[in-house]
């Protein structure tokens, strides 16, 4: 049932929204990872060029709303020349705060977004077989987990309306 | 503290606008404003339950608003009740009835699956005491069928409240049909309608209806905010659900919002003249931004059905691939001014109950977006609105990683 609420978000959000930057897929990237799904209404997907244990490039692609593309948008810049390491650690919040602030009900945006970033990163350190370094935990952090629970969501809420997804 | 005065200068203004959104509220004329404005401090500021000059002319506003809307409206033997929303009149019409049940071997109500949330909630919150709340599905262009109403009424049957015409997609209810089935099964249950989007669209004969009860609300029809109406014919009984001194309303108490009342008596005259040529001419302007948006921009799917079963004012379409809220949004910017079903505009996180009712996936109920005409837009406006709608679908789906596989296979 829609209950409407007025979504009082950053200016920079808009400004972002408008001319989101690092905007398309990457044709050489090393890695690509998604996050969300389209009956969430909800998909960041990321693309990053690594060399060296560094990301010398960053893009995305997202289907959502304004926060959800100003977070992957800004995610993409704040990443870029950091390493692995140093990328793992950008924290949901961090992106939020960089938006100038993200309304409650829009974290989840931001949480996707760095949740796709940190799927993006330990996907290629599974795939590059590489020795898992010590700063990446085994078990999924809290983006990834809730990115996970986003999409294990929807085939709740279509058991509720009783219909197949 | 983020400010929204701050997030409107980034926004800016756009040099051309067109407010398609008068499904949420809109834009009043100045012929209403200005009819209004003298009820503040030039006259019937009073009390229109007191005995002095300032009152009797503040029930004045009353009496002839009443008058006008019931005659629009074809009631003879019943009350207008006013209220100050339609949320108030649904409230009042399904609870008040059920406060006033005396068989209580009555406890169903029946409700379409796509009603407004203010019918839907106080049926639930009827559930809490000891009702039953049947939702009777609709087919994927809104309509209730027949048959299966017939099918659910029984014995147990209290209300049965089906609105007019659907706010989101406009189906136009078959209600004369609807009526009749219920009330050959049983004159006793009461026939409450939602006609908030009705009123002043389509013609409405509460007589020949044989409605029990209506609602109606002032912003939907370009007047203003703070004034509802409940029709609710002589022989249903309700009680009030709000306790306060009482002014010239047996079941609403509280002082009645008189300049809002002109102010909506005079929307109601407007609308009234030349009805017929008014909504003919939305129709065609209807007609042409749903053409165009079809014509103008792939994958797109008419939310609700074409032609005369659909309300004069309604265009409801799902663009695929892109999200609702970044388009209402991107739109804004853009000068055009609409609404969407996306769950991102919701406090819940879930997509319009409307769309989903009428077998639309999830992702489609995302992508939906509810134009309104009125008849103050001019084809200038349609056309400028048409102008906008595919670049900025285009960026959003340049934007989104859905769908593309789609785009390129048909490029190929
Ligand atoms: C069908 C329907 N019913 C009821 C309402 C509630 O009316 P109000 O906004 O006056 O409370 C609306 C308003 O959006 C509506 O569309």
């Amino acid at each position: 049932m829609s209950t409407r609420t007025p979504l009082i978000y950053s200016p920079k959000v808009l400004e972002i929204f408008r001319n989101p930057k690092n905007l398309g897929a990457m044709q050489d990237a090393s890695v690509v990872s998604q996050a969300g799904s389209p009956a969430c209404g909800d998909v960041i997907r990321i693309y990053l060029k690594i060399e060296d244990g560094k990301i010398l490039d960053a893009s995305f692609e997202s289907y959502g709303c304004a926060a959800n593309i100003a977070a992957a948008s800004i995610l993409t810049e704040m990443v870029k020349g950091k390493t692995l390491k140093e990328a793992w650690m950008i924290s949901w919040e961090e992106v939020a705060e960089e938006l100038g602030g993200l309304p409650a009900i829009k974290y989840h945006c931001s949480i996707l977004a760095v949740g796709g970033l940190k799927r993006a990163i330990r996907k290629y350190i599974d795939e590059t077989r590489r020795e898992r370094p010590d700063w990446l935990p085994v078990d999924l952090s809290k983006e990834e987990r809730q990115a996970l629970e986003e999409e294990e969501l929807i085939e709740k809420m279509y058991k509720k309306h009783g219909r197949a997804p | 503290m983020r400010k929204v005065s701050e997030f409107l200068i980034e926004h800016g203004k756009p040099s051309r606008e067109v407010y398609l959104d008068h499904e949420n509220s809109g834009w009043v004329p100045p012929e209403v404003v200005n009819e209004m404005l003298p009820y503040f401090n030039q006259k019937g500021y009073g009390h229109p339950s007191i005995t002095n000059r300032p009152g009797w002319e503040a029930y004045e506003v009353l009496e002839s608003t009443l008058e006008l809307v019931g005659r629009t409206l074809n009631v003879s033997d019943g009350e207008l009740i006013i209220t100050h929303s339609g949320t108030e009149s649904n409230n009042l019409a399904i609870k008040g009835a059920a406060l006033a049940r005396t068989d209580k071997e009555r406890y169903k109500i029946i409700v379409s699956a796509i009603e407004h949330p203010s019918v839907i909630f106080p049926a639930r919150t009827l559930e809490e005491h000891g009702f039953k709340l049947v939702t009777i599905p609709v087919d994927n262009e809104g309509f209730v069928d027949p048959e299966m109403l017939e099918a659910l009424i029984d014995e147990k049957t209290f209300m049965v409240s089906i609105q007019a015409v659907n706010h989101e997609i406009g189906t136009i209810q078959n209600l004369e049909e609807l009526v009749k089935i219920v009330k050959e099964r049983d004159e006793k249950i009461i026939f409450h309608t939602d006609a908030s989007d009705a009123y002043a669209r389509i013609p409405l004969d509460v007589k020949k209806l044989g409605i029990d009860m209506m609602t109606i609300s002032s912003h939907k029809i370009h007047g203003p905010k703070g004034v509802g109406l409940l029709y609710v014919d002589k022989k249903i009984k309700i009680k009030s659900i709000l306790d306060g001194a009482l002014s010239t309303q047996r079941f609403w108490p509280g002082v009645e919002n008189v300049p809002a009342l002109a102010g909506f008596r005079k929307a109601v005259e407007l609308a009234f003249t030349d009805f017929e040529k008014i909504v003919e001419r939305m129709k065609v302007l209807r007609d042409r931004l749903i053409d165009g948006i079809i014509e103008k921009v792939p994958d797109v799917l008419l939310n609700g059905p074409r032609g005369e079963k659909r309300a004069p004012d309604n265009v409801n379409v799902s663009f695929l691939h892109v999200e609702g809220e970044s388009i209402t949004i991107e739109l804004s910017t853009r000068g055009v001014y609409v609404s969407s079903g996306s769950a991102c505009t919701s406090r819940v996180l879930e997509p319009s109950h409307v769309i989903l009712a009428i077998g639309r996936r999830y992702e489609e109920a995302h992508g939906s977006i509810l134009f309104k005409i009125s008849r103050y837009h001019t084809e200038g406006d349609i056309e400028y609105a048409l102008s906008q709608i595919p670049p900025a679908i285009q960026r959003l789906r340049t934007i989104s990683p859905l769908g593309r596989e789609i785009m390129e296979e048909a490029v190929d």
